[in-house]
């Protein structure tokens, strides 16, 4: 009846491709690339959980609304992260010219109350 | 009306007649694995997000505290770190065949396979236990006993530890629980409940393991990989 029965040569092919991703990334954690070894460890840590929940639980062979329950959840996830975060990184931007930054961490943008005033003066 | 009744009961008497596992409210077993498959999900929605505040509790302090979080994360032993995350992925391996050997029929199998998957989650648990054990003896457990090598970043580290053992605690709970979940499919499947037919307790048991694999395919480099490389240093 119900359910796809995946060959067990596909099991044992996704158990490999998670245990070489997990090398992957505590070998490339060592390696220096800056700024980028955070996504870099966070896409390979995604990849793997989608290899798992594609086959190990079976979503590539559900239902369509099974699927979009799968979507349902990430797409949450990813509103509560991305919506927390425009608040928190957004601290530190000057929002208009000539305005104080905020007192939290974040993306800092000092010259760019100077080079926002310059064209005002002449803009008529 | 009750020429749809009489038409229901017909879908009844045609196929999969009166199956013992077919409750009386669904039409067919598909729809009645349907019904559970999505039910299960859903929960796991709410698993996603109940997990999902912790990992935004975490992102914010990592972007405040950049330089506590890569210190903080070096204490933690890689070796164990990766040797768990291969443990767990090799624990849903062994779930996925007990899903398998329930599809195919082969219910000693599905024992086996789900006995060996609690043994991998107990290989984890014990090293966790080892793990936790290293961390009261640095006094890395936050509380009054907490110590950093690096004073200036001792408060910060703090939270990082903190958020270590709630995230790796919640999950580690999760494990438990499903020591005893497995106990139960484990104890159906040698009562010879299942059939090809019929499995339904042992897939979506399967989707609550692998989705506590996924749990941890993340706290894996979030915790123990902040700065290896080190660009902080």
């Amino acid at each position: 009846m119900a359910g796809h029965i995946s060959p067990k040569s596909t099991y044992y092919a996704i158990f490999g491709a998670l245990m070489v991703l997990t090398a992957v990334t505590v070998g490339v954690a060592f390696v220096n690339l800056g700024s980028l070894n955070f996504p870099v460890a966070i896409g390979i840590a995604i990849l793997k959980a989608t290899l798992v929940i594609l086959f190990f639980m079976h979503a590539k062979y559900s239902s369509t609304l099974t699927k979009m329950f799968v979507g349902t959840a990430f797409f949450f996830l990813f509103i509560l992260l991305t919506l927390s975060l425009t608040d928190y990184l957004s601290r530190g931007l000057k929002m208009y010219p000539g305005g104080a930054g905020g007192a939290g961490y974040g993306v800092r943008t000092e010259s760019s109350t100077e080079g926002a005033a310059a064209p005002a003066g002449d803009g008529h | 009306m009750s020429d749809a009744i009489a038409a229901h009961a017909d879908s009844h008497g045609s196929h999969a007649a009166h199956h013992r596992d077919l409750q009386h409210h669904f039409d067919s077993l598909e729809q009645q694995h349907e019904a559970a498959t999505l039910g299960m999900w859903l929960f796991l929605i709410t698993e996603v997000l109940f997990f999902g505040g912790l990992f935004l509790a975490y992102t914010l302090y990592r972007i405040w505290y950049p330089v506590a979080w890569a210190e903080a994360s070096r204490e933690l032993s890689i070796t164990l770190g990766a040797f768990n995350t291969a443990v767990l992925i090799g624990s849903s391996l062994t779930m996925a065949f007990a899903v398998r050997a329930a599809q195919t029929g082969k219910q000693r199998a599905t024992v086996v396979w789900i006995v060996l998957t609690m043994a991998l989650g107990l290989v984890f648990l014990i090293v966790k236990y080892f793990e936790y054990k290293e961390k009261f003896e640095h006094h890395h457990v936050p509380g009054v006993d907490f110590h950093f090598a690096n004073a200036a970043q001792a408060g910060p580290a703090e939270i990082y530890f903190s958020l270590y053992f709630l995230m790796t605690g919640l999950h580690a709970t999760h494990m438990i629980i499903g020591f005893f979940i497995m106990t139960v499919i484990a104890w159906m499947a040698h009562k010879k409940r299942f059939t090809p037919e019929w499995y339904t307790p042992v897939e979506i048991s399967g989707l609550y393991w692998h989705f506590v694999d996924i749990v941890w395919i993340f706290l894996f480099p979030l915790l123990y990989l902040v700065d290896r490389a080190g660009h902080f240093a």
